[in-house]
This record gives C-alpha cells, structure tokens and sequence, in this order.
C-alpha cells in the first residue's frame, strides 16, 4: 500500500486548505474524547489487567521520571534515523541515476522489484545471522526499508520531468550538467520528498518491529519487555509513543514538503 | 520523383538567414514509418518574420524542433548563417506553445536563467532581466511564480525570457495559440513592435491563418502526408500594420488566398514504402 502513494502524483497528497482545516480542529477534539470515553468504558467492563487512562497517565509519568521512556525513545529515534539517513543517501542519487541512464534502471529495476516484495522484516533473520545481534543489523533493515520505499519515487520523478522544460534549458545554452542540477532536480524534489516521507513511515514501523525480535533497548524492546510480565500500562504507554512520535515525523515531512514545492500549481 | 512545388525556394541575393535543404524526418510508429518532413526546401532572408500554416499534424512543429536543434533529420540539412544547425544555440532563442516556464523560479530567475548560463554576473544579470521584464509589462510580478501569473502573462515572461540572451533567430511555436482573442491581438502588436525595432528573423508557426497573415513577410502554407511545403505567399502590406489593416481588402484577399490554400490541400501521396 506504501509503494501505491509513490507512483501518484505528488501535488495528491498536498490537499486541504486553511478553511477545511479549520472546520476539522472541533470534530478532531470531539474524535479524541469519544476515543478516551470509549478507552475508560472498556477499561471498567472488567477485561483482565486493562488499565485505564489514569493508570497509563501515571505509569507514563513513572517512566519518564526514571528515565526509561526517554531512554527507549533516543535509543529507537537514533536507529531510525540513521537508518533513514542512510537509506535516502543511496536511494537519491540511485534514482537519478536510474532516471538519466537507461541501462542503469535496466541493471537496476529487477532487484528493485524484488526486494520491494520482500517484507524488510523478512530480511531480520538473515541480518542477525550475517551482522550478529548488535546495532548493525537493526540499521540495515530500517536503511533498507528507507531505501526501497523512496528510490522508486526519486526514479519516477526524474522520468517524469516534463520534457519541454529540459529543452527549454538547452535552447537557452544549457548542457546536461546544467540541464540535470538546474531543472531536472528541481523538478523531482516534489516527488523525493514523497519518498522520503513514505520511506520515514516505513523506517519508524521497521524499527518497532526490529526491536520487538533482538535489542536491548528501545520502545519495541520495553513492550516485549512488559509482555512477559503482563504489564498492561507499560505497553499502552510505549504504543501512545509510538504513534504520536511517528505523527510528529509525518508532519514534520509534511510541512518541510510543502514548503519546498509551494511552486507547484495544485489543481 | 520529388513532386514539383510551386514558389517552394524563394531566390534570395544575399546568405540566408536560415536555409532549410531537402529537409527530411519520419517517426517510426512500431515498424511503420511516419513521413513528417518532406524534402522541405526554404531560406529565409535576414530580418524576415515568417509565418508557417498547415493543417494538424503536417509537421511545423518537428521543423521548428529541427531548427532549434533539438531533433537532428534524417536527411538534408538547415544552415543557420551557412553554418549548418548542431544542437541547440541561445542564438536561436524558442517560445514553446506550452510557456515551459521553470515553475520554482520567479520571473525574474526565469528570465536570467539563459544569462547565467552564459556567464553573465550578477549584477549585469539583474539589470538585463529587468530591462525585459519591463519590456513586456510584467514589473509588477518579477518576483511572483509562474503559478501566480495568467497565461498571457505567462507568456510575455518567457518571451522575456527568450529576448535576454539577445537571439538573433527566434522561432516560436503557436505562442499565442492557448489566448482568448484580445491578449492574442496585443500581444501580435507588441511583438510586430520589437520587431520592427530590432529585427530579428522570426520564424513563426500558428494555425491562425489571421495571425499568419497580419504578422508575415511571408506566409508558409505546409501540406501533411508527408509533411511539405505547399505554398509561399507573399505578404505586400507595409509595416506597422494597424488595426483597420485588418479590415482592408488586401488584407481580406491575402486572408482568402491564405484559407484556400490551407483547406485545399493537395492529395496525400501514398509513398511506397520499401
Ligand atoms: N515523437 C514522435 N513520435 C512519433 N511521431 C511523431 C512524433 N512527433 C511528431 N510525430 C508525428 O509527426 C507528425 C508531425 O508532427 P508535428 O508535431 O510536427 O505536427 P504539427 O504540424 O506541429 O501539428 P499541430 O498543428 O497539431 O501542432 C504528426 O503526424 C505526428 O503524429
Ligand atoms: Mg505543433
């Protein structure tokens, strides 16, 4: 489903306006206190151990006193993001180079295609087997999640420059050099920031997972921690984590994303 | 066995400005060949605006694509001041029906982008922009992006754009074709202004015998299946030509030989392909 949103145009994903914006902020706040209305219901319908949100609010508080919560989250942030950094550091110029040279996308594609059906995680116990159980192996993954999810869409958007700015330059003396650093990078940052953005969703669920198999810290790590132990709170706390830490990232992207490609024309 | 066309070489006592010699091209469409360009054979004299009719499909734009030196033909060649065309040249500066302006550069940048790359600095660089900028009206807008600006002004701004690098040759394909009427009058004026100010050699394409007629020297009639030239008409009104020109009779007469010989176009020949 990831690899979908690369292939459609980027301006897609770029939609709401200011006005709609606006009139979402009181269904957004309603959405949230139905959820926790629903959270406190099902917490005193009596399923065994299922804390409510009072019993996460002081466990979170627990943690982040003795300093495991921010212990966990550096620890798995400084995986993703190396990870990640990584990942977007080969894919980039991997897919210009696909993009600009036929018989590299020729030699290139089939492997991508490949890999892109193997799950990243899928890769783990290889990794562990070749790399041992230290950091490598975690870093690999997630760098190879990154890569895969965003060297498609780098190579789609060198393919896709319109062909008529590319003259535009050459008829006014531009040579390749020029041609490729002054229209066709610009031209695909729209669709490189996509991937970047799909390859960091990508890259946040590969280090959870990576980290729920073999580590000795981070968010995955303390939840599977908690598992053996029952430890209900603990758990709730690590995935609130999780998903708000991911939606910061995503909005983050999102808003560097917009502001780099605000030249674009948005229909 | 190249069919005999009437009026096809214009004899001119000078070098041409540009000479197009037994110009062929055809586009492979899987495994059959496509003849867009005929043994196209024209000069164009120096300081000439002439303007190429023809029906869908006959070829204009892969001519003008030939002379701007972004598609080599197949046979024959242009000589641009006897030198013959190998790839593009800022001397022959293009306006592309589609505006291609760069869509994350101001007007201002999108005008300097042909001086940078020769290597003007900065300052020289500003000054020239802006002297074209002003030129076609957009002062308001130099720092506005292309999204914010309306197709015509869209349009001014990559003529700009073209006109910085000082071409000697512009070459322009159906520029004002996407135009509602009144922008489109305007801008013909304005462009029969420059020109008649500094005179360049235009070559301009359109599918607007009006246009054709109230802007050339000299009209190309081109023919499709294959691609050629049909006719050359020549264009007695003088210079600056005026609204009520327009309404002349010559200018109706000019208009009537121009529609004829577009929308009665010579029989396709069914080439025998080997
Ligand atoms: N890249 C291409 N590949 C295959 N065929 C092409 C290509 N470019 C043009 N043709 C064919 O060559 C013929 C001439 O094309 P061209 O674009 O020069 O026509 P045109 O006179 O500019 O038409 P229009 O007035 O519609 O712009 C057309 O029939 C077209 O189908
Ligand atoms: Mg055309």
């Amino acid at each position: 489903m990831v690899r979908k949103t690369a292939r459609s145009s980027p301006s897609a994903t770029t939609g709401d306006t200011a006005r709609n914006r606006r009139s979402t902020v009181p269904l957004t706040i309603g959405s949230g206190l139905l959820g926790l209305a629903v959270w406190v219901l099902l917490a005193n319908s009596g399923i065994q151990g299922f804390p409510g949100p009072l019993e996460v609010a002081e466990r979170a508080v627990a943690s982040i006193g003795d300093g495991t919560l921010f212990g966990d989250l550096f620890a798995s942030l400084r995986r993703v993001l190396t990870g990640f950094v990584l990942g977007i550091a080969l894919a980039v110029p991997v897919g210009f180079l696909m993009g600009w040279y036929a018989p590299v996308r020729g030699l290139i594609e089939p492997w991508l295609q490949f890999f892109r059906m193997v799950p990243p995680l899928a890769i783990i116990p290889l990794a562990i087997v070749l790399m041992g159980i230290g950091e490598t192996p975690k870093i690999f993954v997630i760098f190879l999640a990154s890569f895969l999810s965003s060297v498609v869409s780098t190579f789609q958007g060198v393919v896709s420059v319109d062909s008529t700015l590319i003259n535009a330059a050459r008829v006014l003396g531009a040579k390749d050099r020029r041609v490729f650093t002054g229209v066709v990078v610009p031209a695909s940052t729209p669709f490189i920031l996509v991937g970047m953005r799909i390859g960091l969703g990508a890259s946040w669920a590969t280090v959870v997972a990576a980290e729920l198999l073999a580590a000795q810290e981070g968010l995955g790590y303390r939840m599977q921690q908690a598992q053996l132990y029952y430890d209900l709170p603990t758990i709730f706390v690590q995935l609130i984590v999780i998903g708000l830490v991911g939606l910061l990232m995503d909005r983050l992207l999102l808003l560097a994303e917009r502001r780099l490609t605000s030249w674009q024309e948005r229909r | 066995m190249s069919p005999v066309i009437p009026n096809a070489v214009t004899p001119e006592p000078a070098t041409p400005k540009i000479e197009f010699r037994d110009v062929s091209h055809s586009f492979d469409l899987g495994g059959e060949t496509f003849a867009a360009l005929d043994h196209v054979s024209l000069d164009i004299a120096e300081g000439e605006f002439v303007t190429v009719v023809g029906p869908s499909g006959c070829g204009k734009s892969t001519l003008m694509n030939i002379t701007a030196g972004l598609l080599d033909p197949q046979s024959g060649e242009v000589l641009v001041d006897g030198q013959p065309v190998r790839g593009p040249s800022p001397q022959r500066g293009v306006i592309f029906q589609q505006y291609a302006l760069f869509p994350w550069m101001t007007v201002r940048k999108n005008v300097e982008f042909g001086l940078k790359i020769a290597g003007v600095n900065a300052e020289e660089r500003r000054r020239t922009a802006e002297r074209f900028i002003d030129m076609v009206g957009l002062s308001d807008f130099a720092d506005a992006l292309p999204k914010t600006l309306s197709g015509g002004m869209k349009q001014r701004c990559a003529i700009a754009r073209a006109y910085a690098v000082d071409p000697t040759i512009l070459l322009m394909d159906e520029p004002f074709g996407a135009l509602d009427a009144l922008t489109r009058v305007q801008l013909q004026d304005r462009l029969l202004d420059t020109w008649s100010r500094e005179r360049r050699t235009v070559l301009f394409i359109t599918h607007d015998v009006d246009e054709a007629v109230y802007l050339a020297n000299r009209v190309i009639v081109m023919a499709a299946r294959p691609g050629r030239v049909h006719r050359v008409i020549d264009v007695d009104l003088p210079y600056p030509r005026t609204e009520d020109m327009r309404l002349s009779p010559e200018f109706a007469e000019l208009r009537r030989e121009v529609w004829h010989s577009v929308y009665h176009q010579p029989s396709p020949i069914e080439r025998t392909s080997p």
